[in-house]
């Protein structure tokens, strides 16, 4: 079992954002984690990362790295996309010690094979389209081999040719590194491309949980509300 | 909520009093933040997680890049305080201490605190607003889900840099301060070179010289600190930005004025 949360309760000052939560990802598998805009995808990722504490509940994932790529890349503006990639390995004492200078650059050259970006080592973030920043950030996430990567909103604010080269890249990432995979979407491409599995949040609870396939034959208020993104039905958007 | 509630609530006093309560809470919780980052920092420099080459470029950024400024208001000062102070002693038969008070005012006090003045508007700005883009677009989230420790990676080199080049910056602007002084009280008093420069080393202390020194330390790791304590915790897009890079100077004055009071109390009363 690669992540596992248990009854995960998550207040901000008076208001429960996480409400009760439980799910497992096992390694290998990619959880997409849906629902509208507000509706505590991305506290989730933070939780799990351990970027914010959480009230009540558990966390178990497995030895080794949490991955996060972030919903605008955050990629360090100072530094050249090498300079991001290798940051893990220069920066942290234990892999300072393990690599080499001469094996960074490997590495890094490696990572972005990987993604599709050989020869840009010494650009800057600021010379790179969205999409190219992206998969930078991806091959920054994947440069300590995680365990457990964690997507937010991967693809959002891509043209639609980006967005499906960078859905091809999160499921290759799956088979490359075996890692567990969480992806917080509400695209619907990303959601049918990428996905083992659904669970869909409202209002900090789990709502639907299923196949792609189960979400699209809107067997459940909340799926057809969903997929056919009205604005009729049991979940309705915070003003 | 009872109507008496209800009454209060809406009244002048309550809003006053909940708004200072407010800015008292904000105080606290900054300056607990200031001293838990502070404290983290320090640990990281006892233990040598320094990174040279970062904090080569920190030190040439603190010292180097704002020296201009900082000599140009110290100098400035100094030309200020001379044009108004020369005429009146030599009036009063005084001239040849004009240059022992310039230097005892200018070592003492002016020379540092003009100094940090001007890094705080040069540097303090620049590193709070820095580290809260940082934060804001997510990097410094980022240096944490990369396993790396923030407060190491981005304080260490900035704070070090800090206590290291405001000595150095301290000491050339008052060089540049008190000759400064010997030029306008020439110039508006007609007192010579050799009177000036005669009284300049008569009340001037080692004492002096060491304590000039350790409150540029303080004052440059503590403008280093609240800078970028105040982008460290600064949250939301543009407007947090802003806001953070005014509170690091607000603060960052008022520390260092606060700073300079204890320093006189402990070493010149």
């Amino acid at each position: 079992m690669s992540i596992e949360v248990k009854n995960l309760i998550k207040r901000f000052e008076d208001k429960t954002v996480i409400n009760d939560i439980s799910f497992k990802v096992n390694d290998g598998e990619i959880l997409a984690i849906v629902g509208f805009s507000g509706s505590g995808k991305s506290t989730v990722l933070k939780l799990i990362c351990g970027l914010i504490p959480y009230d009540e509940g558990e966390i178990v994932t497995s030895e080794g790295d949490v991955a996060m790529v972030f919903q605008y890349s955050a990629l360090f503006d100072s530094l050249s996309v090498s300079d991001n990639i290798a940051f893990a390995l220069r920066e942290r004492k234990e892999l300072r010690k393990k690599y080499k200078e001469s094996e960074i650059k490997n590495i890094v050259s490696q990572k972005l094979e990987l993604v599709g970006l050989k020869g840009i080592e010494n650009k800057f973030p600021s010379e790179l389209s969205g999409g190219m920043q992206k998969r930078v950030s991806f091959a920054r996430a994947i440069v300590t081999n995680p365990n457990t990567i964690l997507y937010d909103e991967p693809t959002a604010g891509l043209d639609p040719m980006s967005s499906t080269l960078i859905e091809d890249y999160i499921v290759s990432l799956k088979r490359e590194i075996n890692a567990a995979s969480i992806v917080v979407t509400h695209q619907m491409s990303t959601i049918t491309r990428t996905a083992d599995r659904v669970i869909m949040l409202y209002d900090g609870k789990i709502v639907f949980e299923g196949t792609p396939q189960e979400l699209l034959k809107q067997d459940t208020p909340y799926t057809k509300q969903f997929v056919t993104a009205s604005l009729e039905g049991p979940m309705q958007m915070q003003a | 909520m009872s109507v008496l509630q209800k009454y209060l609530k809406q009244s002048a006093t309550y809003k006053v009093i909940s708004h200072f309560l407010v800015i008292f809470a904000d105080f606290l919780e900054t300056l607990g933040k200031i001293a838990q980052i502070g404290f983290h920092t320090l640990m990281c420099i006892l233990k040598g997680e320094i990174d040279c080459k970062e904090l080569v470029m920190q030190c040439e950024r603190f010292g180097v890049s704002s020296l201009p400024i900082t000599l140009s208001i110290v100098g400035m000062t100094s030309i200020i305080v001379a044009s108004q102070v020369a005429n009146e002693m030599v009036k009063q038969g005084g001239g040849n201490f004009v240059g022992l008070l310039m230097t005892i005012l200018i070592v003492r006090e002016v020379g540092v605190i003009m100094s940090g003045f001007a890094i705080i508007s040069m540097i303090g700005s620049s590193l709070a607003s820095e580290i809260a883009t940082m934060r804001v677009t997510e990097q410094v989230d980022a240096i944490d889900v990369l396993g790396v420790d923030s407060i190491r990676y981005l304080f260490v080199p900035r704070v070090l840099s800090g206590a290291i080049m405001m000595p150095f910056i301290v000491i050339l602007s008052s060089v540049i301060g008190v000759l400064l002084g010997a030029v306008t009280s020439d110039m508006f008093a007609g007192l010579s070179y050799r009177a000036y420069f005669d009284s300049v080393w008569l009340g001037l202390f080692m004492k002096d010289l060491g304590v000039c020194l350790l409150k540029a330390i303080v004052f440059g790791a503590t403008i280093a600190l609240i800078s970028c304590t105040c982008g460290y915790n600064a949250s939301g897009g543009a407007k947090g930005v802003g806001l953070a890079t005014t509170k690091a100077v607000v603060w960052s004055f008022i520390a260092i004025v606060i700073w300079d009071m204890i320093f006189a109390v402990l070493f010149f009363f």
